[in-house]
């Protein structure tokens, strides 16, 4: 016995340690490079052979076999001396990827630098990195600041003292009129848009009574006052929009006025130069000078930027709100739906239905449900929800919107809900274990006190069973916040302008889509233009929903935990 | 009062020299006879016929599933008197006092046959309101079991569930529940504290208070002080005495000092039947039969 045992003892002990290792190995790698992601590196200058100077952020680096057709190309004198290095290391070359910008001036974000055609390297002092709303970041040295086209500075020194001098307020300007834009300018367009629709239903009203009683019918004639009185308002309401929006135009106009009177001009390393307006940048720090406090600043800065701000360049800058947003609020109206669903049916199945054979076959069905692959939920969830449920409503409700669909496409609560079937049976399999678990002397307890079935339920088998169901419904969140594949079917999208909860009536905007952090990282890592700038997002993407998810599973622990204190630790 | 033959049945093809057991089960005479499946009529001390019964059993009989685990059972419950019913594991102690509240019709496999009566009302009748007639009963299981509450919640369950909402009413419930059942003091200052918080001990006498506070007929208690230590016994035990004269109590008890200690009368019972019952004081100095005495005196089980 002893001589098997061991054995398997060392296997199994094994096996736990390979799983351990692999799942600790994932983790800490998102970690790392998740950290990394933000920290400001410094710029190096590569002077090559072939007398090009590439400037940038060094992002990472790898080894490679050059073909030697491509030493080939080099200066005469240099072909030996690579040739050289290139012998000493068995044919194997190193080389670096400079992030180096400038894309609207040379086409590319990135170059790749072989370490066997650099001459020499250096750290220019005044090299600066601009992180700007579109085209990404800029690389050069300021050479001169213009106020109103006058000259003001023109050593990089004075140049970048100006514009931190006036970059703050230039900001401030730049998101007071993004909020005009959008808040007041959308609040406008949505009052438009609901006198647009009203008027539509007039019509549609006078239309129908037109049909059902004739022309000559009192419900016609009263049917088209109603229309007409409805198209004096719209006439009305048309006018006063007219002119608030032109005042908030105006307003926007004087902002951008006062932004444009200052200007940069920065030379790149090539010695191009560029005049910038100061609205676009969204970051600039002098990757050089900077101190370890400053990199911190800047660091800090753009994990704020990460974690409140909206994405800009197609998602692969900027920040995820929408998307934490999104995930965190499906989630929760996923679990309002998923809980007391499968909590009743659980008690159905585990304390009313009499134990036979159909009994069983439903609860293998449940657990087979679990297996059941989860795309297979978003085609059910877009078949199901959006186009039968949420046709009906928008016939039913929104007819006239129509064609446009309101709920009879992709939304938040689709989404909730076809997650909300795909984790059912979890919620299901632990309660019903959590209620099968409630001791048989506390039920008999309460029914030799005298009470009824559904008393005893409700008042100790229910809270008793809760951290059980609690767990069940930990499960489930777990389950469902990381699930992507069905939410693309049924609602999830690359942006959405608008939350679905907001400061406009009726304020929760469940038919609108959302955005989701796990269909981020998918639009992150394989939809991105720039996919070198993109791959360290997606790992600190993927770090903030392990983050997240986690925080939802402490949250909802810590609350099973009371609970549990409260009705089941036991002194005997 | 029921007159039975006392002298000990010997049964020929069992009763041979060669037989190796025969001389013990010859001692055991009657309980031999239960074992092997024949049911004797229970000796009945007449001094029960003077009492005012609050429960009558009649020819009650029930089955788990196939196997029957009481037969022909009768025996009457005296009002306001301590009973105790005592007798080997698994004779049907417990059955019996959860036939008493229908307790049994939790379990699937349950069948009845016989009758009992509460007073007038017949329990097994149908058409029988279960719920309020489990009402009129309290019932102090083996193990404590109170509820997942505070201690407060604990005690005034029974009116909870009847809707009662009186705050004063409650309280005062509350209060004198805990005082009948000895936990007043302990228990004043936590009465909104978790019930799972109290000692074993405190549990069992809380579950007490539970089961009078809706000043039941009736109590019923199984092995009330089996988990308990000799203290908090001798706190049920007191308990028990104090409650004499008020109510009814139904108790099963493997300790015959404790049996003897608290109660007015006893049932000895073996497999499912009732052997004999009568007033504690005579039956624990002389009993009728034989067996009864070889059991309490531990000569037996
Ligand atoms: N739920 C049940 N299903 C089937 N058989 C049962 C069930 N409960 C009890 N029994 C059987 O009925 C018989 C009487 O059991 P009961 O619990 O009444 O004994 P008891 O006298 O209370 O014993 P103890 O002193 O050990 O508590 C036993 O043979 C037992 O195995
Ligand atoms: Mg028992």
């Amino acid at each position: 016995m002893a001589s098997l045992g061991q054995p398997m003892v060392w296997l199994a002990g094994g096996m736990l340690a390979l799983c351990s290792v692999m799942i600790i190995a994932l983790i800490l790698l998102v970690v790392v490079r998740g950290m990394a992601t933000f920290w400001p590196g410094a710029i190096t200058s590569y002077h090559t052979v072939n007398g090009q100077v590439i400037t940038g952020e060094v992002t990472r680096s790898s080894t490679y076999e050059p073909r030697p057709e491509l030493i080939d190309t080099l200066p005469q004198d240099a072909q030996e001396r690579a040739r050289q290095l290139l012998a000493a290391n068995d044919g194997l070359a190193e080389r670096v990827l400079v992030r180096t910008g400038n894309y609207e001036l040379d086409n590319s974000h990135f170059t790749w630098v072989s370490n066997y055609t650099i001459e020499r390297m250096e750290k220019p002092e005044w090299f600066v990195v601009m992180e700007r709303l579109t085209w990404g970041r800029f690389y050069g040295v300021p050479t001169a600041f213009y106020v109103d086209g006058e000259l003001v500075a023109d050593t990089p020194a004075d140049v970048w003292r100006e514009f931190e001098r006036h970059h703050g307020d230039i900001r401030k300007r730049w998101q007071q009129r993004r909020i005009l834009e959008s808040k007041d300018i959308g609040k406008i367009n949505h009052q438009q848009e609901r006198a647009r629709l009203e008027l539509r239903g007039a019509e549609i009203a006078a239309q129908q009574a037109r049909i059902d009683y004739g022309v000559r019918s009192e419900q016609f004639n009263q049917a088209q006052r109603t229309l007409e009185q409805q198209q004096q308002r719209f006439a009305q309401g048309e006018a006063e929009f007219e002119r608030r929006y032109a005042d908030i135009r105006e307003e926007i106009v004087a902002l951008n006025q006062e932004n444009d009177r200052y200007q940069i001009r920065l030379m790149t390393v090539n010695g191009q130069e560029k005049s910038m307006g100061m609205a676009e940048v969204v970051r600039a720090y002098p990757a050089n000078q900077l101190s370890l406090l400053g990199r911190m600043g800047v660091y800090l800065d753009r994990w704020q930027e990460f974690l409140l701000g909206d994405p800009r360049e197609a998602n692969s800058e900027g920040g995820v709100f929408p998307a934490i947003f999104g995930t965190v609020v499906m989630t929760l109206i996923m679990v309002v739906f998923v809980v007391p669903f499968g909590v009743l049916a659980a008690l159905y199945l585990r304390e009313y239905a009499k134990a036979g054979p159909l009994v069983s076959v439903i609860r293998i069905a449940v657990n087979n449900l679990a297996g059941v692959p989860s795309i297979v939920y978003g085609v059910f969830g877009l078949g199901f929800f959006c186009y039968l449920v949420g046709g009906s409503i928008d016939q039913l409700f929104f007819s006239e919107k129509l064609p446009n669909p309101t709920f009879g496409t992709g939304g938040i609560l689709w989404a909730s809900l076809t997650l909300a079937l795909l984790t059912l049976p979890v919620v299901i399999v632990a309660t019903e274990e959590a209620l099968a678990a409630v001791p048989g002397s506390m039920r008999e307890g309460s029914y030799a006190s005298g009470a009824s079935k559904w008393q005893t339920i409700q008042r100790i088998v229910l809270p008793r069973a809760m951290p059980g169901i609690m767990t069940g419904m930990i499960l489930a969140m777990a389950r469902g916040a990381g699930e992507v594949a069905p939410l693309m079917l049924v609602g999830a999208v690359k942006l959405a302008p608008e939350l679905p909860i907001d400061s406009i009536a009726p304020f929760v905007h469940l038919e609108r889509s959302f955005m989701h952090l796990g269909f981020h990282i998918y639009d992150l890592g394989f939809q991105s233009q720039n996919s070198e700038a993109a791959i360290p997002m997606v790992f600190t993407t993927t770090l903030l929903l392990i983050l997240i998810i986690t925080l939802l599973n402490v949250g909802a622990i810590w609350l099973r935990n009371r609970l549990r204190r409260k009705f089941v630790v036991s002194a005997v | 009062m029921v007159t039975t033959d006392t002298t000990r049945v010997t049964n020929g093809s069992n009763g041979t020299a060669a037989d190796p057991g025969y001389a013990e089960r010859k001692n055991r005479g009657r309980l031999q006879e239960i074992a092997a499946g024949k049911w004797f009529p229970p000796v009945v001390d007449h001094q029960l016929e003077r009492e005012e019964p609050v429960l009558t059993v009649n020819n009650f009989c029930l089955w788990y599933g196939n196997a029957q685990a009481l037969f022909d059972v009768s025996m009457k419950v005296p009002k306001s008197k301590v009973t105790a019913l005592i007798g080997p594991s698994g004779c049907g102690k417990s059955t019996l006092l959860r036939s008493v509240n229908r307790l049994n019709d939790l379990v699937d496999s349950v069948r009845i046959s016989g009758e009992m009566n509460l007073y007038e009302d017949s329990i097994y009748a149908k058409g029988v309101d279960v719920i309020e007639l489990r009402k009129r009963m309290g019932m102090v299981a083996q193990k404590p079991n109170p509820f997942p509450m505070s201690i407060y919640e604990n005690v005034i369950y029974p009116l909870r569930i009847d809707g009662v909402r009186d705050r004063r009413i409650l309280d005062e419930v509350c209060e004198t529940s805990l005082r009948g059942a000895a936990l007043w003091d302990e228990a004043k200052d936590r009465l909104h504290q978790s019930a799972l918080g109290l000692s074993g001990g405190q549990q069992q006498r809380l579950c007490v208070a539970r089961a009078i506070a809706s000043e039941p007929e009736m109590l019923l208690m199984d092995e009330p002080c089996s988990a308990l230590d000799p203290i908090a016994t001798g706190k049920i035990e007191d308990l028990i005495d104090q409650l004499r004269g008020e109510y009814t109590i139904l108790i099963v008890t493997h300790n015959m000092q404790q049996a003897a200690r608290v109660s007015d009368y006893t049932a000895f019972m073996y497999l499912g039947q009732l052997v004999e019952y009568g007033a504690t004081a005579s039956l624990f100095k002389k009993p009728q039969l034989k067996e009864t005495e070889d059991y309490i005196s531990g000569r037996f089980g």
